[in-house]
């Protein structure tokens, strides 16, 4: 990534996007930075959260692998450990957030009609429904999609993608653009494991190692509370690390999160050939 | 369909920089699309022409250049092109690879038509 404005030109790739020299050789070329408007609001966001001191997590998985079980299951058993909050995406109801809200967590509903993800600018929306005060870590439960929400930085810190052992050990071959972004990737629902032969932890880790992401891998079932304690100690490891970190320095973005920015690099003036105006 | 919201930030960025100009039309647009962005070209080309109408970009070509994923290996220091989920070596296995193109979305290049 370039260093100046963290735009995607590297050495790498440089060559392979081309600028073209108009056929009179009339035409300049001009170079200039952009950022895409999503991007500038997730860095928004983000300045916001790191003020804040708190942590911000994406959740991402297909429909169905127990985003939201987990989310129960955390404040349930975290409730010493931290305190969080909680924004919800889906495309219709008020279904996950009144399940949050029963344990008496803040909790916003996104409603995003047709669209399949959010964005930082429907993020930037929500958070201001939400009380901060004495908050250590936000939840942002993306629309259960392997697909487009890896495309969209919501402004938050890390990526948390679950993979539930009812669906196929190789989502993340399947899916690169979205498990290549995990900093941690979750199995879930293992209670079903027994019933679920065909579904093998070590192809599903192979996978993901195939995509050269070395992220940690955790096993755990929402329902019987197995393996819950594992992903609790991680949680309240990032915590610890986020306060240090707007300590120190302003931010620190997803390892792996797909930079979409688009970028004008260089713009082709053609002066020469004016356009009727009729 | 995501395409469609990246699509938008494009028009946008593009109109922007045909006002920057004083362009009265744009020609071309031109974009370089890793094979690991997350974006597919058709939708994409799909989505350019919905949106681009009653823009400087109505009449505008969008032109999509695509970059292959190529790694390089920090363990042995080969480069390589290889597939969307397969970014290990492929000569010695190491995980320990730096991805140098493929997941870029890059507004590369705009040629507009600006009155002399």
């Amino acid at each position: 990534m370039c260093t100046t404005c963290g735009c995607q030109i590297t050495s790498g790739n440089e060559s392979q996007i081309p600028v073209e020299k108009s056929a009179d050789g009339g035409a300049t070329s001009v170079l200039t930075r952009l950022m895409a408007g999503n991007d500038l609001q997730a860095d928004h966001n983000r300045m916001h959260f790191d003020q804040l001191g708190v942590l911000v997590i994406n959740l991402m998985s297909s429909p169905g692998s127990g985003k939201t079980a987990l989310l129960e299951a955390t404040i349930v058993q975290g409730r010493e450990r931290f305190r969080m909050a909680v924004i919800e995406g889906d495309l219709e109801t008020e279904n996950d957030a009144l399940r949050i809200r029963a344990h008496g967590v803040q909790a916003h509903q996104i409603t995003t009609g047709s669209a399949c993800h959010l964005d930082a600018h429907l993020v930037h929306e929500a958070l201001h429904k939400i009380d901060f005060s004495g908050i250590d870590v936000l939840f942002i439960e993306n629309v259960g999609n392997l697909v487009c929400p890896a495309s969209f930085d919501l402004g938050h810190h890390l990526n948390v993608i679950l993979l539930s052992v009812a669906e196929g050990d190789d989502k993340p071959a399947k899916y690169p653009v979205m498990f290549r972004a995990a900093d941690v990737m979750l199995i879930t629902k293992t209670d079903l494991s027994p019933y679920l032969d065909e579904f093998s932890n070590e192809r599903a880790a192979q996978n993901l190692r195939n995509l050269a992401n070395q992220v940690p891998i955790f096993h755990l079932s929402a329902r019987n509370g197995e393996g819950i304690d594992v992903w609790l100690d991680w949680m309240e490891e990032q915590i610890q690390l986020q306060k240090q970190h707007v300590k120190n320095r302003p931010s620190f973005r997803p390892v792996r999160q797909p930079d979409a920015g688009l970028h004008a690099t260089r713009i082709l003036l053609s002066p020469v050939h004016p356009v009727s105006k009729s | 369909m995501h395409e469609l919201s990246l699509c938008d930030d494009l028009i946008r960025q593009v109109q922007l920089l045909a006002d920057q100009h004083h362009a009265q039309n744009i020609a071309r647009v031109t974009v370089s699309l890793g094979t690991l962005s997350g974006v597919e070209p058709v939708l994409l080309v799909q989505a350019f022409e919905i949106l681009k109408a009653g823009t400087a970009a109505s009449n505008a070509r969008l032109i999509i250049n695509t970059v292959p994923v190529r790694i390089r290996c920090d363990h042995c220091g080969r480069e390589a092109d290889v597939d969307p989920n397969r970014l290990i070596c492929p000569a010695c296995k190491s995980l320990d690879t730096q991805l140098l193109s493929g997941s870029e979305f890059i507004l590369s290049q705009v040629e507009l038509f600006v009155a002399s």
